[in-house]
């Protein structure tokens, strides 16, 4: 039998070792990006199309295209999932149904992101027969990020007192008022907060966008929603597996991986500084 | 008219409220409508069919037994049916390559514009009791006596659970058989999860437990945002810098293998697993660990004694949620496992999962044909599997919740 102060200082040891190794594990694959991509960010790389067998030039098609998908799969799942989420929050009394509209929500988030491509391609692409376009991928991508509105959204609904509610009734305002003027306004804040988070969630994604909408190369940029867009991720996916010269494309994809990981990481990080800031001047 | 109003917009919120529900039941009927078709589709590749001698008993020959026969592994009727003779192989593709025909028969009699090689074609096929011949539409033998066309020979629901190879190019039968892509999907997130568990536990517990308040406030949000890193950045270092690595340590000819896949997949859950662990870790009540070390517990013993066992379904859950995102990622399988569709042996050969064959295939498969029909099916196959795993991970965490305290 080990002595008990002995074997509790080889744990400790242990997990301090391991906390480092993990961190430093992410750490490298951030550094690694960082370190080989920041020498190819210029102004060229960032405001031009690609050129010569996408080794040379830059993004921008790309970067317009996943604007456009973000901006496309916001108004698709936003105001549904506000709405959603008000509903179950405001209206639905605590209970079997709340409970199982909460289930398949869930289930929803669970589901792999590349069968909500398969889908898309099914429904949106061939039987609305709408082809390969910018709003096939935006219903995709908006499907696909509902269940994050949702719940992000319901948290910031049950954030708000009760007791401005009923104060809201008790002046006679009906329900549909009270929600209006009295539970969005303070909810607002923290779900612009979940709304920045699906953002990020949305431009990383490359699976549902495959057959919905990503082009493979197409320097010229969209005029309408039935227009098919370069997007960043399959960019990354594209240029580093399966170019006609995979080395010489490397600097390029180096670039991309590093745009892409700014990107989310900023939306993600603004998110959180918001949350911090909302969620204290409510302070419930 | 007021209330009117609401009462509309009521209904408006509530139709919303069921979103999430209709498009799970919608997802449901496409991904059957797409798919179901497959099971009706002949075995053999489309505009082809099979014929046999009408002395042949034979009903359904399923894809991978074509297969054999056609590489002449398979050699007798015996060997799958209960046919006592000898099979004798006739391939009619296009005129210029239809067996021997050109060398038996003349070109008078086959015809100018060979009008009578389904004729003389169905002749042969009768004459012949061990043929197995497989023959462009353009030349079938019908209504001829003494030949057999196998129009009944469906792609059954065992070749595809249980088919051993998916080679869905194969002639002349293409190859379906999900089972290597199942395993395969298994093996990698397995052994991806097995990786991940025991360091995203060790972080988390250094993280609840050792670190000091400042340096747990920078990395805990830090660990979070690492999360939110798309998987295909994730797949790209895999591949530029796993898949070399393990290449060069293990001497193989190819570094894209299950192993590095499962790495890869372990590195993308580790975030998920450290944060809802510590979470779960920090969750335990004060009163606990303070009366375990009253009774003279060292601070370690409380963690695994009262800490742990307390955790434990939170943590559970995040393994069940780790191991279901892990099957269901598709750009990290893709990028370095290597994709290959058969059954895998070891941890270092490649292997290729379901998502990765869906994300691979789709684009070349003509809409509405068996491999679109396959590849929906695969899709189903996947969104139950991931169902059941969510469905696991909730009542896990049920579990938790209704332990009180």
């Amino acid at each position: 039998m080990l002595d008990k102060n002995l074997s509790q200082k080889i744990a400790f040891w242990t997990f301090r070792f391991l906390g480092l190794f993990v961190i430093g594990i992410l750490l490298w694959i951030l550094g690694f990006v960082v370190y080989n991509g920041i020498g190819v960010i210029s102004f060229e790389f960032l405001f031009e199309a690609p050129r010569n067998g996408m080794v040379e030039g830059g993004i921008f098609p790309a970067i317009i295209g996943t604007f456009c998908l973000i901006v496309g799969s916001m108004v698709v799942a936003f105001p549904l999932g506000v709405m959603s989420a008000i509903y179950t929050n405001e209206y639905v009394r605590e209970g079997k149904i709340s409970k199982a509209i909460r289930t398949m929500t869930n289930n929803l988030g669970s589901i792999p992101s590349i069968i909500f491509g398969l889908f898309g391609m099914a429904l949106f692409v061939n039987t609305m027969s709408w082809g390969d376009s910018i709003i096939a991928g935006s219903f995709t991508l908006g499907l696909l990020t509902l269940p994050l509105v949702i719940r992000t959204t319901e948290e910031s609904l049950k954030m708000v007192p009760d007791s401005l509610r009923n104060g809201s009734y008790a002046l006679g305002a009906t329900k549909l008022q009270t929600i209006r003027r009295v539970v969005l306004p303070m909810a607002f804040p923290n779900i612009v907060t979940g709304l920045i988070l699906s953002i990020g969630r949305v431009s990383g994604e490359t699976a549902p966008i495959l057959f919905t909408v990503a082009a493979y190369f197409l320097p010229k940029l969209p005029t309408s929603i039935f227009d098919q867009v370069m997007a960043l991720p399959y960019h990354l996916y594209v240029i580093s597996t399966s170019g006609t010269n995979l080395e010489a494309a490397r600097p390029m994809a180096y670039g991309t991986a590093l745009v892409l990981i700014t990107l989310v990481l900023i939306i993600n990080f603004s998110a959180s500084l918001l949350r911090k800031h909302f969620g204290k001047k409510i302070g419930v | 008219m007021r209330w009117w109003i609401e009462k509309v917009i009521e209904k408006i919120f509530a139709i919303s409220g069921f979103a999430t529900t209709i498009v799970i039941l919608l997802m449901v009927v496409f991904l059957f409508r797409e798919g179901f078709g497959l099971f009706r589709s002949p075995v053999v590749e489309k505009g082809f069919a099979l014929c046999v001698n009408a002395s042949n008993p034979v009903e359904h020959i399923g894809s991978s037994t074509i297969k054999k026969v056609f590489n002449g592994v398979v050699k007798d009727w015996s060997e799958f049916s209960s046919f006592n003779e000898k099979i004798v192989l006739f391939r009619c593709e296009d005129p210029d390559k239809c067996g021997d025909m050109s060398k038996r028969y003349s070109e008078e009699e086959l015809g100018s514009d060979y009008e009578h090689l389904a004729e003389k074609l169905g002749e042969v096929i009768a004459e012949t009791p061990g043929i197995f011949a497989f023959v462009h539409e353009e030349f079938l033998p019908k209504n001829i006596k003494g030949v057999r066309i196998l129009e009944e020979n469906k792609i059954a629901v065992d070749d595809f659970f249980f088919g051993l190879e998916w080679i869905p190019t194969s002639t002349p039968a293409p190859q379906f058989g999900v089972l290597p892509l199942i395993l395969g999907t298994l093996l990698v997130s397995l052994v991806a999860i097995l990786i991940a568990t025991p360091l995203g536990l060790g972080v988390a517990i250094y993280l609840s437990e050792l670190s000091k308040d400042r340096l747990r406030n920078i990395l805990k949000p830090a660990i979070e945002l690492l999360a939110g890193i798309p998987s295909v950045v994730y797949g790209f270092f895999g591949l530029v810098v796993l898949v070399p690595m393990i290449q060069r340590a293990f001497n193989l000819p190819v570094g894209q293998t299950a192993l590095t896949g499962s790495i890869v997949l372990a590195i993308m859950a580790l975030p998920t697993i450290i944060t809802v662990a510590e979470d779960a870790m920090r969750s335990t009540p004060r009163p606990m660990r303070e009366a375990s070390l009253a009774l003279g517990a060292t601070h370690w013993q409380t963690i695994y004694k009262v800490i742990i066992p307390y955790a434990s379904s939170g943590i559970s859950a995040a393994v069940v949620l780790g191991i279901g995102r892990a099957i269901g990622e598709t750009m990290v399988a893709l990028m370095v496992t290597g994709n290959a569709g058969i059954i895998p042996k070891t941890l270092l050969t490649p292997v290729r999962t379901i998502p990765a064959t869906i994300a691979a295939e789709l684009g070349e498969a003509p809409v509405g044909g068996v491999h679109y029909q396959a590849l929906f099916v695969l899709g189903c196959v996947l969104f139950l599997i991931t169902l059941t795993i969510s469905i696991a991970a909730e009542l896990i965490s049920k579990r938790h919740h209704n332990k009180g305290l």
